[in-house]
Parts: structure tokens; C-alpha cells; sequence
């Protein structure tokens, strides 16, 4: 793909390549972006991005290849300030202080030349700097009491004020909810008016194809194609990351529930103060049902109350026709419930045991007498969830810490499924995950649901609600619509937002 | 809400939140009304020696010297860091300067340096001891805990080898001045504590390199990305430390005429309990060298209005335990965070 030669590329990478240990992290791999665009690089887990971003932003060195910032080579790797005047990257880790205020983390080893800082004139300059970005956060606050937006927010103003005119978003939108991508993207189309250019990455490609000008896909750490967006398909675009053909996304084919089937997980009357309040509920066996709702609707904290991870303030949680303790994971799951939690790294997964221990951590008690765990059938199990659910890892023993986004939602899965639950509730199971790995999640639905387990499916995303039987919306913590099989994807939008359709 | 990441709506009427950093400040108070109930309790307890001027210098005096090693690990915690060998320094510092000093009739080792070597070997030994923790935790990537904790068993085993487990009775002039003169009615040992005090929270509240010591506890990667020199600030505050140690130590020796094989000895619990109670985070990055010298004047209440009290010796380690934990207890309540 040559580009237009109209000026200098604000980046252009050829022929970097990156080893860690055994592992190639990027081959060969190469980058252009043109001043004013917004260039989108988008790839399966484990494709490379991150390499390339730490790359380009001098936190990590490439071990061959050519690097030139506005055709000037790149600064030396020790020369951190001249390489933040060069790019600026907004992590998916955030990069603030929680501790320290939202003005000295703008300000952050520069809050004063040699003499004192002036905590006042530091403020001022903050709030100032806040205002000209149109960020509407009290410099005063602490850092780590913003939102994720406003955090976001915070950290591009400090990108810009650093003099950058190139910013890194490394998966922005991973963590918002869909008001706050919108509120995000506007400012962005904003910021490149006034000629910033963007490296824009994301697992959503319908964000590619809102925002960004241009499109760059890689593969297994190579480089694939690179493409205007107006110029792709979705379609073509998938294929060019999964190096396969997609079919046309794969209508549902109905489940029969029958109308006496048990009912598997049920809530009566349910309500936990400040997040929702009275809400009935009822998943029968082999049934797949689904919660949507907004940021802040309390679908998560409904879900949460089910499994028994925060005791609800009213109402009953019955799994399987017998009453769990509010509060109590270990009734819940002992009445057969399975679960994958909202966030793996925290609540999902120990990251340096073996895929073989966290996948099995709910059934200790079936691998072995009297709290001895036998090995041999700890990997046996292992083995079978590393099959089902075609995990790629070296093998069990391997520590979880070490897989892709997709691959250690897997492992979540696997050790939900393990105890052959009769309901599993999955909280948002394809957050970070890259669209084969959804697949193949979302696959697992629809065969344990056939299986006769009932599943609940809380989440944001539309595709993952597709496999739902039927949908029920969260508005403002109460039940606002039930859409039963059929539902389209505008009604869906139309009930999570309050509309009547 | 923790679990809502995904979740949390910014409506714009959410964003009108209280001013945290004006409530953030009030933590650093939250000791206050524990010292003025302790001085109350003291009053009640013994109203004609508690409130003497005699007793409440003294009180100031003995809690000199913990101050100062409360004031390097506050430094240390709040950089992320750990230093449990402190207590050992205390100890070995002044004991290296005076062996040698000190001719062999008098337990040194027969060097004879001149007397004016004293007070900066003992700083240059504590130089050396945080340079030397540096080297093993930074370069090496070794846990700070464990490295310390090996350094507080070999530090003490060294001054028992020099010394030959003798404790050191002829003290330098140097040291016995800073340690028991008196200035304008104040033991000079009070007013460098002070100094140094205020000169910590001056750098460490208006000065870059104090802040970036916050920013490293707070947040290690993102204080490297801001271009700190995270390794570097870090050393220096071992260093710093180590040198604060060595001077507590000869503060010690000076007040107390001679240097014990056992100086120091025990310290280093009192001295995180200090830095706990005036709410100093252990993971970093969070506390202030206000509330631990609030922190280090209520222990020092404590232990004297026990004296006074006069509570067994064989009971005062207990009660003197309890009380830590209830002050613990109550500052958790008082500032309403869960302590960590």
C-alpha cells in the first residue's frame, strides 16, 4: 500500500523486530502513519500491538529495524522527556498516581523547575490546561477517585500539554460504557481538526470503522495489510486478522425451552440499596437468558448478587430450587452454580499458579480424599477444559499470567464449567477478548445450554447477547423491558436507553 | 462500587463531588485529638510531674531518636520500599566510629583515628549500609524485606564481632555534646529531630524529587514514564535513610554515655507501629512525614504516662502492645479507609 507522499509520516517503523526469550513478538513488522490521520492498528490477541506500542513509545528497544518520528531519527532510549515531546500513549494500565492529585499527575516531574513547587500557581496551570481540553475534572481531586473516562481524559490533556502531537489509545474504549465512546470519540475528531494524529487500537471494529481514517492489521507479529477504512469491509477486515474467512455472522438458531423445564436460577424480589431494587427473575434449564442495561443500570451488581459476591439488602437468590446464604459464594456454588466474574485478573484468576490449579480451584474437593489433591487428575481435568474449550497454552502446568486476554478468559470458563453447573452466570465474558476467542466463548453457551444447563449472560456487548434466548433490560436499577426471542439489535439499543420503540 | 469499573456512569450531575484533597489533609490530623486525650489521661494519671517542663522535654528527648528512624522508613515506605535494618544501624554506626577511635584498652581496635572522625564515620557507615541495601534490592531485584531482614541479623553480628560483644563506655566529646547538651532550654538532640523534620516535609511536600518519592509508591511505571529516574530517587532514599539511622544511633550513644552491644535493639516494630498509626500505607505512596511524627509523639505519651502510671515492668510491654492497637483501631476509624 504506498501512501500519498504529501509530507513527512509523523511515525514510520520498517523492519522491526522483537524477541523475547523464544517467543518472536514482532517479525519484521512496520508502520506508517501520516500527520492529521487517525490510523487504527488492529489484530488478534497476541498479534504484536502492544510490542509495537512500547516500542514507539521508547519503553522498550526494537532488537532490529528503523525508527523515525517526522523523519528525524528516534531519540536515545534513555531521553524519557524527549521521547514524551515525540509520543504520548494512553495505556490500557493507567499511568496516574492514585494517590496524588489530578494537578501534580498533570504536572508530574515538572511540577517546578529547581525551587519549590507553588501548589497554588500548580493548581491554577492545571485547572487551566484542563479547561483548554474541555475536561471537565476538579484538578484538586485525587487521581485515583476518577472514572475511567475521566482518568482517559485526564491522561491525553497531560499527553498534549507535553507537546506531543501524536497520541497512542491503547484500547480506550475497553472499559467505557457506550456514552462515554461517544463523548470520547467526538473529542478525538475534535483533536485531530487541530492536527493531532492518532494510533487508535481496539477489539471493536465497528470503532475502526467510526472513527479512524486509515486501517492497519497484524498478524502472528507480522504486518498485513494497510488500507483507508473507507476502502474494507468489516468482513474483509476480520479476515485479514484471523488469516480465515468469516461466514456472514451466523444467525441463531433457536433453542426449545420447554415451559415445565426446572427452573435453574431464580430471584425473587431482589434488591441491593443504591443499585437496583425488586427484580424477578427466572432461568430455566437449558434456557439462555440475558441482562442488558447501561453503565451504572446495576447489571453487574445484580449478576454479583446471584453468585453470592455481594449480599443482596432484600429478597431471595434460590439456585436449583434450594435457598443461598446472600453474600455466600460457597452456597452458591455448592447448589450447582458456575461463574465467570466481571474482572479475571481480579476476581478471576491467581495469575501464577498453573492453568491446571485455576481451572480447577472450585473442585479441589472432587480430585482427591480428605483434602489430598491428586495430580495425576488434576491434569487429567485439565487437560479436558484445555480440549473443550481449545485454551492454547503450553500445557497445564503453564502459569496463567502468561496467556492472552482470550485464553485466561478460557481458563475463567473452564473452571466455572468445572463442577458441572446446573446455572452459570457469566458477567461480561468477552471484555479484552479477540473475536476467535469470542467465538469460541460464546460456542461453550450455546453447548452447555444444550446440555441442559441454564445460563445467564450479563453484558454490554450485543454479540454476546445474540445467543440469549430471550433479553432482560436494566434501566436505573429496575427491570424496563423483557424482549423475548427474536429481539433485534434496535430494539435492544432502543429498551438499554430508555427509548420506546 | 469497586466491582462497577465498567459500569460507572459519568452523568454530569456525579462530577459535583466533595473536594477530596481538603479531606485528605484533615487525615493528617486525625492523631491530634489521640494526643490531646493522652495528654488529658497523663494529667489525671500524675497532674504535678506529667505537665512539668522536666517531664515533657524528657519525653521529647527519649523519643528523639525513634523519630528520626520513624522519619527514614516513612521515607522509605512511602517510596514502596522497606527497611527493617535500621534498628541494627542504630547500633553498629556509632560502635565502627568509636572502634575506631578508641584505643585497644578501651575495646577498640588500637587505629587511633583522631577524635574529629566520629561524627562523619558514623554517617558515612549508614551511607554505606543504605548503598549497600540499595545495591542488593535495586540492581539485584531481591525483596527489600528479606534483604533487610538479612542485613538486620549480619549488622548486629558485625558490632559484636568489632566490639567483641562489649558495650563502648568512652564516648567522643562530639557525640556526648549532640546528644545531651542543652540549647535555649531543649536538648540540642530535639532541635536537630525538628530540623530535620521540617526539613523532610519541606522536600518531600514542595520540592520534585520529594514528590516523585510519592509518585514511585504510588505508582512505579507511571513514575518511569514521566521520565523519574525511579531507581536513582529510590537509592537516594535508602541512603538517606541509612545516614538517619547512624545519626538516631549516635544521638543514642551520646545521651546515654556509652554504646551497648544490644542499641537499637527491637526498635524497628515500635518504629513501624509509629508509621502506621500516623498513616503511612505500607504499599506506598500514601502518608505523610506530619502524621508519623504525631505517630512517634503518641507512642512516646504512651510509654511515659505507663511510667508514671507506674506499671509494672513486667506488665508494660503488653499494655504498651494493646494500646498500639488500639490506636491503630482508632485511626482506622477515625479516617474511615481501610489501612494498608
Amino acid at each position: 500500500m504506498t501512501q500519498p507522499a504529501a509530507s513527512t509520516p509523523v511515525v514510520e517503523a520498517t523492519g522491526v523486530t522483537k524477541r523475547y526469550g523464544a517467543t518472536l513478538a514482532l517479525d519484521d513488522a512496520g508502520i506508517t502513519i501520516q500527520p492529521g490521520h487517525t490510523h487504527a492498528l488492529v489484530g488478534r490477541n497476541g498479534a504484536g500491538k502492544s510490542t509495537l506500542v512500547s516500542i514507539l513509545t521508547g519503553l522498550q528497544r526494537a532488537d532490529a529495524g528503523e525508527l523515525r518520528f517526522a523523519g528525524r531519527p528516534a531519540p536515545p532510549p534513555a531521553d524519557r522527556d524527549g521521547w514524551r515531546r515525540i509520543a504520548a500513549c494512553v495505556y490500557q494500565k493507567s499511568t496516574i498516581i492514585p494517590t496524588l492529585s489530578v494537578a501534580e499527575n498533570l504536572f508530574l516531574n515538572r511540577q517546578s523547575g529547581a525551587g519549590p513547587i507553588g501548589w497554588r500557581s500548580l493548581r491554577a496551570k492545571a485547572r487551566d490546561l484542563l479547561a483548554a481540553y474541555e475536561v471537565d475534572v476538579n484538578p484538586e481531586w485525587l487521581a485515583g477517585e476518577l472514572t475511567v473516562e475521566q482518568r482517559q481524559r485526564v491522561e491525553i490533556a497531560r499527553a498534549l500539554s507535553l507537546g506531543a502531537q501524536f497520541v497512542i489509545l491503547d484500547e480506550p474504549t475497553a472499559q467505557l460504557e457506550a456514552k462515554a465512546i461517544e463523548r470520547l470519540f467526538t473529542s478525538m475528531r475534535q483533536l485531530r481538526r487541530t492536527g493531532v494524529t492518532f494510533l487508535f487500537i481496539s477489539h471493536h471494529l465497528q470503532e475502526v470503522f467510526d472513527v479512524c481514517d486509515v486501517v492497519t492489521v497484524f498478524r502472528d507479529a507480522r504486518h498485513v495489510l494497510t488500507t483507508p477504512v473507507a476502502d474494507i469491509t468489516p468482513n474483509a477486515l476480520v479476515e485479514a486478522m484471523t488469516g480465515e474467512s468469516v461466514a456472514e455472522s451466523a444467525t441463531h438458531q433457536q433453542r426449545a425451552v420447554a415451559e415445565d423445564a426446572e427452573v435453574v436460577l431464580a430471584a425473587g424480589g431482589l434488591s441491593v440499596a443504591g443499585e437496583y431494587a425488586d427484580v424477578d427473575l427466572a432461568v430455566r434449564a437449558g434456557e439462555v437468558v440475558g441482562v442488558a442495561g447501561v453503565g451504572g443500570s446495576g447489571k453487574v451488581a445484580l449478576a454479583e448478587t446471584l453468585v453470592g459476591l455481594r449480599p443482596q439488602t432484600a429478597g431471595t437468590v434460590d439456585v436449583c430450587g434450594r435457598r443461598t446464604a446472600p453474600g455466600d459464594v460457597a452456597s452458591a456454588l455448592r447448589a450447582g452454580l458456575g461463574f465467570v466474574p466481571q474482572d479475571r485478573h481480579q476476581q478471576g484468576l491467581v495469575p501464577l499458579l498453573s492453568v491446571a490449579e485455576n481451572a480447577t480451584l472450585t473442585v479441589t474437593d472432587r480430585l482427591g480424599r480428605g483434602g489430598f489433591i491428586s495430580p495425576r487428575r488434576r491434569r487429567a481435568t485439565a487437560w479436558q477444559a484445555i480440549d473443550d474449550l481449545a485454551i492454547k497454552t503450553d500445557g497445564p502446568e503453564q502459569p496463567v499470567a502468561g496467556l492472552s486476554g482470550g485464553n485466561a478468559q478460557k481458563v475463567v470458563m473452564a473452571r466455572a464449567l468445572a463442577n458441572q453447573p446446573r446455572a452459570l452466570v457469566l458477567i461480561s465474558p468477552t471484555v479484552g477478548v479477540d473475536v476467535r476467542s469470542r467465538e469460541s466463548l460464546l460456542g461453550v453457551v450455546d453447548t452447555v445450554a444444550e446440555q441442559g444447563t441454564g445460563v445467564l449472560v450479563v453484558s454490554d456487548e450485543i454479540d454476546d447477547l445474540r445467543v440469549c434466548d430471550r433479553v432482560v433490560v436494566l434501566l436505573h436499577g429496575r427491570v424496563h423491558a423483557e424482549l423475548p426471542a427474536g429481539w433485534t439489535e434496535n430494539q435492544l439499543v432502543a429498551a438499554m436507553e430508555g427509548i420506546e420503540s | 462500587m469497586s466491582a462497577l469499573r465498567s459500569d460507572v456512569a459519568v452523568e454530569p450531575a456525579a462530577r459535583v463531588r466533595r473536594p477530596v484533597p481538603r479531606l485528605a489533609r484533615l487525615r493528617d490530623f486525625t492523631l491530634i485529638p489521640v494526643i490531646i486525650a493522652l495528654g488529658v489521661v497523663g494529667t489525671l494519671v500524675d497532674p504535678s510531674v506529667f505537665l512539668s517542663s522536666d517531664n515533657l522535654v524528657n519525653v521529647l528527648q527519649q523519643q528523639t531518636e525513634l523519630s528520626l528512624l520513624v522519619l527514614a522508613e516513612s521515607v522509605i515506605l512511602i517510596s514502596g520500599k522497606f527497611d527493617l535494618s535500621l534498628e541494627s544501624t542504630v547500633g553498629l554506626a556509632p560502635a565502627v566510629a568509636m572502634v575506631l577511635i578508641l584505643p585497644k584498652s578501651a575495646n577498640g581496635i588500637g587505629t587511633m583515628w583522631p577524635m574529629w572522625t566520629a561524627v562523619p564515620v558514623c554517617l558515612l557507615v549508614g551511607a554505606l549500609i543504605g548503598a549497600f541495601n540499595g545495591l542488593m534490592i535495586l540492581k539485584f531485584r531481591l525483596s527489600a524485606f528479606i534483604v533487610t531482614l538479612g542485613m538486620l541479623i549480619t549488622l548486629r553480628g558485625v558490632q559484636n564481632g568489632v566490639t567483641g560483644g562489649n558495650s563502648l563506655s568512652t564516648v567522643p566529646p562530639a557525640f556526648l555534646y549532640l546528644g545531651s547538651k542543652v540549647w535555649l532550654g531543649m536538648p540540642v538532640s530535639v532541635w536537630i529531630c525538628a530540623l530535620a523534620f521540617v526539613i523532610g516535609i519541606i522536600v518531600l511536600g514542595y520540592f520534585r524529587h520529594g514528590r516523585s518519592v510519592y509518585a514511585i509508591g504510588g505508582n512505579l511505571d507511571a513514575a518511569r514514564a514521566a521520565g523519574i529516574r525511579t531507581n536513582r530517587v529510590v537509592w537516594v532514599v535508602l541512603i538517606v535513610g541509612g545516614m538517619l539511622a547512624a545519626f538516631g544511633g549516635l544521638l543514642a550513644t551520646g545521651r546515654l554515655g556509652a554504646d551497648q552491644a544490644s542499641q537499637g535493639s527491637g526498635w524497628i516494630f515500635t518504629v513501624f507501629a509509629a508509621c502506621v498509626i500516623g498513616g503511612i500505607s505500607l504499599d506506598g505512596g500514601k502518608g505523610t512525614l506530619f502524621g508519623a511524627l504525631c505517630g512517634v509523639v503518641a507512642l512516646g505519651l504512651i510509654n511515659n504516662i505507663l511510667t508514671l502510671a507506674g506499671v509494672s515492668a513486667n506488665w508494660i510491654n503488653a499494655i504498651y502492645g494493646v494500646i498500639i492497637l488500639a490506636a491503630l483501631v482508632l485511626s482506622r476509624i477515625t479516617s474511615g479507609k481501610a489501612q494498608d
